[in-house]
């Protein structure tokens, strides 16, 4: 059993697109996770952070104050926040600090992400024939599970739905405004079977975690919350990626999976234990595929449980209570310390509106991208 | 995309053009394109032809203009394409975009033909194996 990191403070911007530039957006988040926690810049010991699109993480020390600490730039797309966590946890135990800090941010322009086919080890034709399209990936998983396990379109709708209504409870989240689940599977296909409501933009943001040792903790005035784990995985033979011209036959395997399985191992917990879940959603099919990914239940019980409200705030596993990406949007490398921080908040019991009641005690988060990585934790009160 | 393919003629009916993949003869993976290694035990694959009947595995449909560059929409315009996986006997679900008449007739399961030729792989409803799977 390792040693217990605590995050004693916790912040993030408002998400959404917004004059600030991405490195302004993490000053912001650090100083507000600083005052959390009652700790001062100079006293962190070592920093991690990164984005994927703007700009560099150890850069913020001109603003925050050149104390010399060590800090170490990540930059592993969608998992840069839960990269930048495990390297923080990491630094914590091993005695490198006792006070670190973990920092994600971006800004990305309006519209789908056009990345580039060499970038990818990929011929030309995969862009100039219009195969480079995130959307596509999206919709072709969902396509087929929709059709191995019995979902349908309603339930897509039904998470979006969720999360708009949730993220109406969000002071910094990006769409707040709720839209029903008619509105949201008549917006347009863009990818079938979703919709243009069912995905999330990508946009603008940051989060920033202030870990600890249990010694420091206890000179802290503020509630801390226990980081149980964290574990990073990369993608294993046999699991189906965005942008990919082939994928292996039979029975797919999955990264979520198995950084869920390894994160709920080291913890010495289950997804049972659970009580509150913050789970990838770029899109409403991904929040549903999850949910059986992370072991929260077995592929096709969705349709019920969502049906059913399971997954609202008031149900009995709460999932995204920020309107997860769909309601506060995508910017890469803040989005895993945006759903750490909101679980810190419902674990403290400082959730406002969207507070799940009766004191949960235990949270996880997930967080999933491209080229097939997930980063996952668990937390207790 | 790896290996001289044939280039395609403009009449979409042209004799179908091989799957130019490769094999691993430790673990039996097919993968397309060829490459020189196995991507589950990192060994050597031998470039092998693949049967390009197969079944739709998942699809979706493309229904806005793909963002350009990279996009080279055709000459008269952009309109909605469908694309998917198609599920081939040697255990490969390749990639292609599905030359079919009315994109809203797409279903999963469908008897579909993948050729190559110039751009990526395209996939075509078999004809003359109706009912076969």
């Amino acid at each position: 059993m390792s040693a217990d990191v605590l995050i004693c403070g916790a912040g993030r911007t408002p998400f959404g697109r917004m004059e600030a530039s991405g490195r302004q957006l993490a000053v912001g988040a650090v100083t507000t996770a600083l005052a959390d926690a009652g700790i001062e810049w100079s006293r962190v010991g070592a920093a991690f952070g990164g984005s994927d699109s703007a700009g560099l993480a150890d850069t913020l020390v001109v603003q925050l104050g050149l104390t010399g600490l060590p800090f170490v730039n990540v930059k592993n797309g969608c998992a840069t926040g839960g990269s930048a966590l495990v390297s923080a946890v990491n630094a914590v135990r091993s005695g490198m600090a006792d006070v670190v800090l973990a920092v994600g941010f971006d800004k990305h322009p309006r519209g789908a992400f056009d990345p580039r086919p060499e970038d990818w080890g990929l011929g030309a034709e995969y862009g100039s024939d219009g195969l480079m399209v995130t959307t596509q990936f999206f919709g072709m998983k969902i396509q087929r599970y929709m059709y191995d396990h019995g979902i349908t379109p309603q339930t897509l709708a039904l998470v979006a739905e969720k999360a708009y209504r949730n993220g109406g409870l969000t002071p910094e989240a990006w769409r707040r405004k709720p839209v029903s689940a008619e509105e949201i599977l008549d917006s347009g296909m863009v990818s079938d079977p979703l919709t243009r409501f069912m995905f999330c933009s990508p946009g603008a943001g940051a989060a920033a975690l202030v870990l600890c040792s249990p010694d420091v903790a206890r000179t802290l005035d503020g509630p801390s919350v226990t980081l149980r784990s964290a574990a990073v995985r990369t993608r294993r033979f046999g699991s189906f990626e965005v942008f990919s011209p082939w994928i292996p036959g039979g029975e797919l395997t999955s990264v979520s999976r198995d950084a869920s399985a390894a994160a709920f191992e080291e913890a010495g917990l289950g997804p049972g234990d659970v009580d509150v879940c913050q789970l990838q959603d770029t899109e409403s099919g991904a929040e549903i595929m999850h949910m059986a990914e992370c072991g929260f239940c077995e592929n096709g019980e969705q349709e019920r449980l969502i049906a059913s409200g399971a997954t609202e705030i008031g149900g009995s596993l709460p999932v995204n209570t920020d309107g997860g990406c769909i309601a506060n949007g995508e910017p890469i490398g803040a989005s895993g310390l945006r759903q750490v921080y909101e679980v810190v908040q419902q674990l403290r019991g400082r959730a406002g509106e969207r507070q799940v009641q009766g004191e949960p005690r235990v949270g996880f988060t997930h967080v999933y991208g491209a080229p097939g990585v997930s980063a996952c934790t668990v937390l207790s009160r | 995309m790896a290996g001289a393919l044939i280039r395609m003629t403009t009449d979409p009916r042209s004799p179908a053009t091989a799957l130019q993949g490769s094999r691993c003869s430790g673990c039996s993976v097919s993968v397309y394109p060829a490459d020189d290694a196995c991507p589950r035990c990192g060994g050597p694959a031998d470039p092998a032809a693949l049967s390009g009947a197969g079944t739709l595995w998942t699809w979706t449909v493309q229904r806005y203009a793909p963002k350009s560059p990279p996009y080279q929409a055709p000459p008269s315009g952009f309109v909605p394409f469908a694309v998917g996986y198609v599920e081939l006997p040697d255990g490969v679900r390749v990639a292609a975009v599905l030359d079919v008449d009315d994109v809203e007739e797409v279903r999963i399961g469908m008897p579909l033909t993948v050729t190559a030729g110039e751009g990526v792989p395209r996939a075509r409803p078999t004809t003359g194996h109706k009912g076969s799977s």
